[in-house]
C-alpha cells in the first residue's frame, strides 16, 4: 500500500463553490519549477471560463524553471478584481510538493479552506549544505498532525508515487487535479474534457487514469483513518572532533587541499607546507585526505567508528 | 444605422471572440490587429513573450525579430516608422537604459508610421537587477505613457497607442508590469486592420537631429505635450467613477484592481495615462472630495505632479515606494490612513523556512565553469544570466554583477586599480553579443591583464531560451548566419583565444589557469549547450553506490539539484544519492567524486 494519509478525515461534504458565486473563488496552486503547476492552473482557469465566470490566473515565471518555488493564483467569479489572492483568503490550496504546501498554508482560509498536498519531497540543494557531523537537513519537519490541527480539511496524497506506478511520474499534477475535482462543482465530463485537451495526445490514457486515481483516492480518504508521514533516519555517531595529521616531508606544495577544502581551513605556511589554520572550521570531511596525491594528510576522528575501518 | 433604443441596449464592446490571454499576449494581439509591420526586441523578463507571440502571427503580416540589444531593437523600430510602417519595440525596464540614447532623441523626431514602445517594469524585482519606474522615462522624454490595468486594457490601450502616436506625432509608451504581463484573463479580440502604407517623408528638419533642427523640435515637443493633456482629460481611457465615499482615489494601471478589490465602492479617478497629466481634470476631481489619495506602485510620479499644482494629496505616506503592490499592501495603506478597519489578526501558521531559490539546472554547463573559476582563486567580475546564480552557495563563484555586459569593463577597472588577485570576467553568449564586444575591444586597446570566460551555452537561457545571433536561428526559427566567436574575438585584437568543453572539468581548470597566466587579454570560450533550451537534454542518469560513499560531500559542492542527502549516514554525515528523474548524466559529480563511487545507473528491473 502507498504511504497515503488523509490528515484530517472529514465527514462533512466538500466545500464546493455555489453555482451562483457572489464572491470570487480562490485557488492557489504551488510547487517547484518543472512540476506542472501552470498546467493545473490552466485547466482550472479554462473550466471556470467555459462556465461563464470571469477568471484571472496569475503567476510569476522567469526563474521558475530553475528549481525555484512556483505559485499560481486562480480566481474566478462574477467579477474578479485583484489577480492575486490575499493571505488567509484561498479557498483551496493545491501543493505539488510537501514543503511548498506548508510554505503557503498561511494563505488558506482557516475555517473553510481545503488543503490538498502531494507528499513528494523535493529537497533543495540548500537543505543539504552543512558538513558538520550530525547536521540536519534543512527541510520541513512539521508533522501531519500539526497540519491537521491548523486547517479544517486536509489531504496528504502520494500523487507522485501513484503517477509513477502508472508509468509516468509527470502525471502527478493530474492526480492532484483528480483530487481537486472532488472539491469543485464542475461536472466530471467537463473535467475530463478539459484535462485531456491540456495533455499531449500520446499521454491521454495515462492522464485519464491518473485523474481517476486522484478522484477516487479522496473519496476513500474521507473514511480511512489518518496515518503519518514516514520518519527520517538519525545519524549514527556525531560526537567526535576531527584532527589532521600532516606529514610535512610528503607535502609538495601543490595546494590542492588548500583550494579544495570546502571550509577554507587550510593554508600553505612560510615554507609552503599545508597547515590547518582554522581547526574550528574543520568538519573532518576527509576531502583533503582523499585528494592529496602524496598521502600527506590523514584525518583522525576522535571517536572513530568501526565503519570507517571497514571502508578502508 | 442604430436606432436610439438599439444603441442603449447594445453592449459596450461589440461581442467578439473571447480569448484567455496574458497581458503580453494581449499586447501582441493588439499590435498585430493594429497593422504593425515591424517588431523588434531583446528578451527580458517579463517582456519576452510579447515578441515570442508576435512571431506566431503570419510572416506576410509582419516581420518580428530578436535584436542584439534594446538600443538596436528601438533603432529598428524607428527605422520602420521612418519608412512609413507601424512598428513595435518591447523591452524590460532596464532595457530602456540601454535604448535611452535613441529614445531621448526619438521624442524630438516623432513618428511617420505609429511607434509604440512597450516597457515592462518589475515591481518586487521578481527577475531583474533593480525596480526602476519607467514612467520617469516617459516624463523625461515628454511622451505619453499608457497604463493598462488588465489584459483587456492591455489590448485596447495598445491599439489606441498607435492612433495617439500618429495623431500627435509622438512615440507612445505602453507600460506593463510583471503582474499584468503574466496574468491571464479573458480578452475580446478583433481582426487585423491593414493600415495604408505611408511613404518615407524627406524632411531633414524633422528626421536629422542637428542642433539647429533639434532646437525647433524641442519646442514642438512641449506644444505636443499641451495638446496631449487636453486629449487625455476627455479620452475614454480616463474614467471618473463616482462612489459613495467622501474621499477620492487617483490611480492608474495595475493598482486599480487592487483599489477596487479593497474599496469596491470608492470614488476613483482612473488615469489611462500616467503622463502627461490632465491638470484641469485633476483639479476638478480633487475639489470634489475631502481627501485625495494617490495609489501608485513604485515612484510618486502622479502624487508629486498633483502636489506641484498646490493640491493637498496623500500617497506615499501610506503606500510603500519599494516593492510590488497587492490587495494586502493597499488595504494596509488605507487602514493606516484610517479609512478601513484593521483586519482581524490571523493566528497564522508559521512554516519552518525551507530555502528554495532558483538554482543552476542539473547538468548545467555553467556549474563546472564556476568550479574552475572558484578554484582559480581569481577576483571574478560577473554578468547577467543564469550563471549569476553561481553567486550562491555552494559555488560562490562571482564577486560582482552590475548590468548586462558590465563584467569586462568592471574587470578592466579592477585591473587598472591594482587589484592583487588575478581577474576573470565571466559573461554569457547572449550578454557578450548584447554589450560585451565594445568592452572587450576596450580591454584590448587599454592592454588590461584580464581573462575573459565566455560561457557559450548556445542560447539566451535565463529568459526562457531565446535565439540570438550566435545560435544560427531567428526568432521564427528560420536558419540564420551564426557568429563565429573565435574569429570575432581575434578580430577585436585578442591574441589568446581557446575553446573548451566545460563538461571536461580537468581540461577547464587547466585552460583557465593558462588564460590567467597569460599577460594581456585572454578569452576562454566554454562551449557546451544549455540542458534546458532549445532542446531538453536528458542522458542516462548516474547513481551513487551508496555502500561505498564516504559522505565527503565533494559532489555536493557542485550544487547540482539532482544530488541530495540519502537516509544513510557515514561518520556522522549523510551519504549522497541522485534523483534519477532530475539527473541528466553530465558526469560532473563522478568527476569530482573522491572515491569513484558514482557510476551510470543500472536500469531498474521493471516488472
Ligand atoms: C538590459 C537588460 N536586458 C535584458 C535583461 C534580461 N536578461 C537577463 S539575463 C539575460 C540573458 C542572458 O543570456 P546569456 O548571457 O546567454 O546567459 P545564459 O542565461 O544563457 O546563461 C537577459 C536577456 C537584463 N537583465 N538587462
Ligand atoms: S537553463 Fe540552461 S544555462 Fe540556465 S541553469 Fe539551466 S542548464 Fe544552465
Ligand atoms: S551526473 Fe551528477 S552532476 Fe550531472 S546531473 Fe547527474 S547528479 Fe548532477
Amino acid at each position: 500500500m502507498n504511504e497515503q494519509s488523509n490528515i484530517a478525515a472529514s465527514t462533512r461534504e466538500p466545500v464546493a463553490f455555489n453555482a451562483a458565486l457572489a464572491e470570487p473563488f480562490n485557488v492557489l496552486i504551488v510547487g517547484v519549477g518543472g512540476q506542472g503547476v501552470i498546467m493545473v492552473s490552466k485547466v482550472l482557469a479554462s473550466l471556470a471560463q467555459a462556465h461563464g465566470f470571469e477568471v484571472k490566473q496569475s503567476e510569476v515565471h522567469g526563474m521558475a524553471k530553475r528549481g525555484g518555488t512556483v505559485f499560481s493564483h486562480v480566481r474566478f467569479g462574477p467579477k474578479v478584481w485583484s489577480p492575486t489572492i490575499a493571505k488567509g483568503e484561498a479557498d483551496v490550496l493545491i501543493a505539488l510538493e510537501w514543503a511548498e504546501g506548508l510554505r503557503w498554508l498561511p494563505h488558506l482560509r482557516r475555517d473553510t479552506g481545503v488543503f490538498i498536498c502531494d507528499t513528494k519531497r523535493i529537497v533543495p540543494p540548500f537543505a543539504c549544505r552543512s558538513r558538520r557531523p550530525g547536521a540536519p537537513m534543512r527541510y520541513s519537519t512539521e508533522t501531519a498532525e500539526q497540519v491537521s490541527a491548523y486547517v479544517s480539511e486536509a489531504y496528504a496524497i502520494d500523487a507522485t508515487r501513484m503517477a509513477e506506478e502508472l508509468g509516468n511520474d509527470r502525471a502527478a499534477n493530474v492526480v492532484l487535479l483528480g483530487a481537486l475535482s472532488t472539491v469543485l462543482e464542475f461536472s466530471l465530463p467537463e473535467w475530463e474534457r478539459t484535462v485531456t485537451s491540456f495533455v499531449p495526445k500520446k499521454t491521454i490514457a495515462v492522464n485519464t487514469a491518473a485523474f481517476e486515481l486522484g478522484r477516487n483516492w479522496i473519496a476513500e480518504a474521507k473514511t480511512a483513518p489518518p496515518s503519518d508521514m514516514p520518519a527520517r533516519s538519525a545519524p549514527t555517531q556525531t560526537n567526535y572532533t576531527p584532527r589532521l595529521e600532516i606529514t610535512d616531508a610528503w607535502c609538495k606544495s601543490c595546494e590542492i587541499c588548500v583550494k579544495l577544502c570546502p571550509e577554507h581551513c587550510l593554508e600553505l605556511d612560510a615554507d609552503r607546507i599545508a597547515k590547518l589554520v582554522a581547526p574550528e572550521k574543520c568538519t573532518g570531511c576527509r576531502l583533503c585526505e582523499w585528494l592529496c596525491p602524496d598521502f600527506a594528510i590523514r584525518v583522525h576522528l576522535d571517536a572513530e567508528q568501526p565503519a570507517l575501518e571497514a571502508a578502508r | 444605422m442604430h436606432t436610439p433604443w438599439q444603441a442603449a441596449t447594445a453592449p459596450l464592446r461589440e461581442p467578439k471572440e473571447l480569448r484567455p490571454l496574458t497581458g503580453n499576449e494581449a499586447i501582441a494581439r493588439a499590435a498585430w490587429e493594429a497593422g504593425v509591420r515591424v517588431a523588434a526586441a531583446y528578451p527580458g523578463t517579463p517582456s519576452t513573450e510579447i515578441l515570442e507571440n508576435l512571431a506566431t502571427y503570419p510572416v506576410e503580416d509582419l516581420h518580428a525579430q530578436w535584436s542584439t540589444n534594446e538600443k538596436v531593437a528601438l533603432d529598428v523600430a524607428i527605422g520602420a516608422s521612418f519608412a512609413g510602417s507601424r512598428s513595435l519595440c518591447a523591452m524590460k525596464h532596464v532595457g530602456l537604459n540601454v535604448a535611452a540614447d535613441a529614445f531621448m532623441t526619438l521624442t524630438y523626431i516623432g513618428v511617420n508610421g505609429g511607434l509604440v514602445l512597450v516597457v515592462c517594469d518589475d515591481p518586487g524585482i521578481h527577475s531583474s537587477q533593480n525596480e526602476q519606474d519607467s514612467r520617469y522615462y516617459a516624463k523625461l522624454a515628454t511622451i505619453p505613457v499608457l497604463e493598462p490595468s488588465d489584459a483587456q486594457e492591455a489590448y485596447e490601450f495598445t491599439k489606441l497607442a498607435y492612433e495617439i502616436s500618429e495623431q500627435f506625432d509622438t512615440p507612445v509608451m505602453v507600460r506593463s508590469t510583471t503582474r499584468l504581463s503574466h496574468t491571464r484573463s479573458t480578452v475580446s479580440v478583433g481582426e487585423r486592420c491593414e493600415v495604408p502604407a505611408r511613404v518615407f517623408l524627406e524632411q531633414p528638419s524633422k528626421n536629422v537631429m542637428i542642433p539647429a533642427h533639434a532646437r525647433g523640435r524641442h519646442v514642438a515637443v512641449l506644444q505636443r505635450e499641451d495638446k496631449l493633456k487636453d486629449y487625455l482629460a476627455t479620452a475614454a481611457i480616463t474614467s471618473w467613477e463616482n462612489g459613495d465615499s467622501s474621499f477620492g482615489i487617483i490611480t492608474a494601471g495595475t493598482c486599480y484592481p487592487y483599489v477596487r478589490e479593497v474599496l469596491p465602492n470608492a470614488t476613483v479617478l482612473k488615469l489611462g495615462a500616467s503622463w502627461p497629466l490632465p491638470e484641469t481634470l485633476l483639479r476638478d476631481f480633487c475639489a470634489s472630495v475631502e481627501r485625495v489619495f494617490v495609489v501608485e506602485e513604485l515612484e510618486p510620479i502622479i502624487e508629486k505632479e498633483i502636489a506641484s499644482l498646490g493640491i493637498k494629496v496623500e500617497g506615499k505616506r501610506f503606500f510603500p515606494r519599494a516593492g510590488e503592490f497587492s490587495p494586502e499592501v493597499v488595504r494596509a495603506g488605507f487602514v493606516q490612513a484610517g479609512l478601513l478597519p484593521a483586519p482581524p489578526s490571523l493566528n497564522a501558521w508559521v512554516p519552518e523556512p525551507v530555502v528554495r531559490p532558483p538554482v543552476l539546472c542539473a547538468g548545467c554547463p555553467h556549474t563546472s565553469s564556476y568550479m574552475a573559476v572558484r578554484a582559480s582563486g581569481a577576483r571574478v567580475a560577473g554578468d547577467i544570466g543564469c550563471y549569476t546564480l553561481a553567486v550562491l552557495d555552494p559555488l560562490r563563484g562571482i564577486d560582482t554583477c552590475v548590468a548586462m555586459g558590465s563584467s569586462i569593463g568592471n574587470a578592466v577597472g579592477m585591473a587598472k586599480a591594482g587589484e592583487t588577485k588575478p581577474i576573470v570576467a565571466t559573461i554569457g553568449d547572449s550578454t557578450f553579443l548584447h554589450a560585451g564586444i565594445p568592452a572587450l575591444i576596450d580591454a584590448v586597446y587599454n592592454q588590461a591583464d584580464i581573462a575573459v570566460l565566455l560561457l557559450d551555452n548556445h542560447i539566451t537561457a535565463m529568459t526562457g531560451g531565446q535565439e540570438h545571433p550566435g545560435t544560427g536561428k531567428t526568432l521564427r526559427g528560420e536558419p540564420a548566419p551564426r557568429v563565429d566567436y573565435e574569429a570575432l574575438i581575434r578580430a577585436c585584437g585578442v591574441q589568446w583565444v581557446r575553446t573548451i568543453d566545460s563538461y571536461d572539468l580537468a581540461g577547464t581548470h587547466q585552460a583557465l589557469r593558462e588564460a590567467i597566466a597569460y599577460r594581456g587579454v585572454a578569452v576562454l570560450i566554454s562551449n557546451r549547450p544549455c540542458v534546458l533550451d532549445p532542446i531538453k537534454i536528458k542522458g542516462p542518469p548516474l547513481e551513487v553506490k551508496t555502500s561505498e560513499c564516504t559522505a565527503c560531500q565533494s559532489c555536493m559542492n557542485l550544487g547540482c539539484p539532482a544530488l541530495t542527502w540519502s537516509d544513510e549516514w557515514f561518520e556522522g554525515r549523510h551519504r549522497v544519492k541522485i534523483d534519477p528523474a532530475l539527473c541528466i548524466g553530465c558526469t560532473l559529480c563522478a568527476q569530482v567524486c573522491t572515491i569513484d563511487c558514482i557510476k551510470i545507473a543500472t536500469p531498474a528491473v521493471t516488472s
